[in-house]
């Protein structure tokens, strides 16, 4: 079986051939051209048994359908709300996603008003059409506390697998947290200065391996 | 987003701010000089994150019928889309027409280019000098790196020369420094509720209320005021500000 | 022969590029081909308004080319003028191959180049860092596009002209290529030459440029990892 080109965890741009054989997959971020697989985008190459994949270092983010988001209320209209998720489209928050009965002649502004920050999730995604949906048991409106930005492409490290990395974060800062897939992060309470600074730690060793560990310690536990 | 305006007003009751810097700090200021090489003077001026540029270009042409003697200061400002995502296309919208008016009022009010030198022939022929300022990364208090950066490049600009029999101007000769007599610094300050802040980043600047800009000469006097915002100033909000831009003014000039 | 500045026929002004130049902006870069500087912004993809604008298959790359008032000899009038209007066309067409815009349907990608600095080659050093601003947005693409103009004086052909050069040479061709295919996305000229000597000086452009195209790698490669 032919070799990667490239190592794992090494850094690709686009363009960059990763593998030249037909025996291996293109995963996410990679593309088929003849009998090379390149990568699309800036980032670090993965293999998982025969498929190579980029994992990006920069993205505006792509809404999944079930993604948690923050969004902003960007428009009150009759029969719904256009949502600002910090994506390439705006999302549609339908009067039908919302969990109260809302009669359709009633003040819409009262449950959501411009400006307004919602904890929703993604219910359908098609062709650039994206409707959002605050029936989940976490979906909020959002109120107090302050909102922070990270790299989407950051996102899946800051939760960690099956929340390992979110749930440190939360055992010793003791913040309330609300991590949008969107790359905005909303906390309260708690101590935010260790929050962040755990952050920022997060934002620069991404790819660390030990990360983990590494922020247990410097939140003051041990790893 | 308003949730981010009410941290920031709360914490501002406790004096803080969400980069933990004083009411009356500006963040890290870099000045670098000419470094345009087409530019007969010009600057590039860092307050933060914000990134200004501005060039200084001269040519040749009529005075103003009211000021035969005096050469002529014509000053712009761009607000690229490169800059900001909330910057668009298209002609110059109300905010850089204002910085650029405001930048002029301190250069022109301070006397700082001295224009009868600049004339070659009374009532036809004055030497024009045009400041453009173009943002390059808009993070906050555009006015002060626009008007910090005007005075860093016309500090450091050479005139090019006039052939008088030609008629036209030899930019391949830049030697004479412009005549610049005075230094004057812009010093903004944001109203949010009842604090005056110095040197707003974005997120401050979306709470702020209103602000004012004094622009202060070598000697402490005042050449330009500019109040700008929907609020109303009490007028010891305003000596307070003037205070503050005289002291802060000074601060600002060490760096030329 | 030696040129005006001593360089070789073949050989490019001295390059500069650096990427992540615009905290703002999705991703950026600045490209010095000598005395002519670039700088280039991306945004998005994000929403596009308004609606009719969107196209239902794919992302539209909104270019805007814009040369700074000072950054000519004569100062230039701010503002788009015919020619920077022109320049924003063929730069968009010159990038577009090469980017996955199926991806993001009904969404623009903003990308907007101002030139600070101009002695000859603007357009292609716009294109040069338009390329890297958005391999550094993230934004996916097939490759990257490299861009030079050649021209022709005194008898040879030469690449990479400068403002002086511009004004005598018997043409003058600004080339843009996707480097891994050749392919070519951009191609104007100027000029009047026999057709063998048009087909000599497109494949001396791709040639030369290859300098180019392992600066922009290298600029991005710095900015990542360190």
């Amino acid at each position: 079986m032919a070799e990667l080109l490239k190592k794992e965890r090494e850094f690709v741009m686009p363009g960059d051939e990763l593998v030249k054989s037909m025996d291996f997959l293109p995963g996410r971020n990679t593309f088929r051209e003849g009998d090379s697989i390149y990568s699309k985008r800036l980032g670090v190459v993965n293999l998982n048994g025969r498929v190579v994949s980029v994992i990006p270092l920069n993205i505006v983010y792509m809404p999944k359908v079930n993604d948690m988001v923050l969004g902003k209320i960007e428009e009150v209209q009759p029969n719904g709300w256009v949502v600002d998720i910090n994506s390439a489209n705006t999302a549609w928050l339908p009067l039908s996603g919302v969990r109260e009965f809302i009669d359709t002649k009633s003040d819409l502004t009262r449950y959501y008003d411009i400006g307004d920050m919602i904890y929703g999730k993604i219910a359908q995604v098609s062709q650039g059409s994206v409707h959002i949906s605050m029936q989940d048991p976490r979906a909020r409106k959002l109120k107090a506390g302050r909102i922070v930005k990270l790299n989407p492409a950051k996102i899946p490290r800051l939760i960690g697998k099956a929340g390992s990395m979110v749930n440190v974060i939360k055992k010793y800062t003791d913040c309330r947290i609300n991590i949008g897939q969107n790359g905005l992060i909303w906390i309260d309470d708690g101590n935010q200065e260790l929050f962040l600074r755990a952050l920022k730690l997060i934002e620069d060793e991404t790819f660390t391996e030990g990360l983990t560990d590494k922020v247990t310690e410097l939140l003051g536990g041990k790893s | 987003m308003m949730i981010q305006n009410s941290y920031i007003l709360n914490l501002l009751k406790e004096g803080k701010r969400l980069d933990n810097r004083k009411i009356d700090e500006y963040r890290k200021i870099k000045i670098e000089k000419n470094p345009i090489t087409q530019a007969e003077g010009s600057a590039r001026i860092k307050i933060g994150n914000t990134e200004v540029l501005v060039g200084v270009k001269m040519d040749v042409g009529e005075p103003f019928p009211d000021k035969p003697e005096d050469g002529v200061l014509i000053t712009n400002a761009e607000f690229s889309p490169l800059a900001s995502p909330n910057f668009e296309t298209g002609p110059p919208r109300e905010g850089s027409i204002e910085l650029a008016r405001v930048v002029d009022r301190g250069i022109r009010e301070s006397g700082a280019i001295d224009t009868k030198k600049l004339c070659i022939k009374k009532k036809e022929k004055v030497w024009m000098v045009f400041v453009d300022v173009q943002i390059l990364n808009h993070a906050g208090n555009l006015i002060d790196a626009a008007g910090l950066g005007a005075i860093v490049a016309l500090l450091n600009a050479k005139m090019p020369e006039y052939d008088e029999k030609e008629e036209k101007v030899n930019y391949e000769k830049k030697t004479q420094p412009l005549p610049v007599k005075s230094n004057p610094v812009p010093v903004t300050q944001s109203k949010v509720d009842s604090t005056f802040l110095i040197d707003t980043n974005l997120e401050e600047e979306d709470v702020a209320e209103g602000r004012i800009t004094i622009t202060t000469k070598d000697d402490g006097n005042i050449c330009s005021i500019q109040k700008s915002g929907s609020s109303a100033f009490t007028l010891d909000e305003i000596t307070k500000a003037i205070d503050n831009s005289i002291n802060k003014g000074k601060e600002l000039r060490k760096l030329l | 022969m030696k040129r005006q500045d001593g360089r070789n026929a073949n050989e490019i002004r001295p390059i500069v590029i650096k990427a992540g130049v615009i905290e703002q902006a999705q991703g950026s870069a600045m490209v010095s081909l000598g005395n002519t500087r670039a700088i280039a912004a991306v945004y998005g993809p994000r929403a596009l308004f308004p609606k009719h604008l969107q196209r239902p298959d794919k992302a539209y790359l909104n270019t805007v080319y814009n040369m700074v008032p000072f950054s000519t000899k004569e100062r230039n009038r701010p503002g788009p003028s015919r020619r920077s209007n022109e320049i924003s066309k063929v730069t968009r067409h010159a990038l577009e191959p090469a980017i996955f815009l199926e991806e993001f349907p009904k969404s623009e990608i903003f990308l907007c180049i101002d030139i600070i600095e101009a002695n000859a080659g603007t357009r292609t050093a716009g294109i040069n860092a338009a390329a890297v601003a958005l391999a550094d947005a993230g934004i996916p693409m097939r490759d990257f596009v490299t861009s030079i103009a050649v021209g022709k004086v005194n008898g040879e052909y030469i690449v990479d002209m400068t403002g002086k050069e511009e004004e005598v040479t018997h043409c003058d061709l600004p080339v843009a290529f996707m480097p891994r295919t050749k392919k070519i996305t951009l191609l104007q000229m100027d000029g009047d030459l026999p057709q063998k000597d048009v087909k000599e000086l497109i494949q001396f452009a791709m040639k030369s440029a290859e300098e180019i195209y392992k600066k922009q790698k290298e600029a991005l490669r710095k900015r990542w990892t360190s």
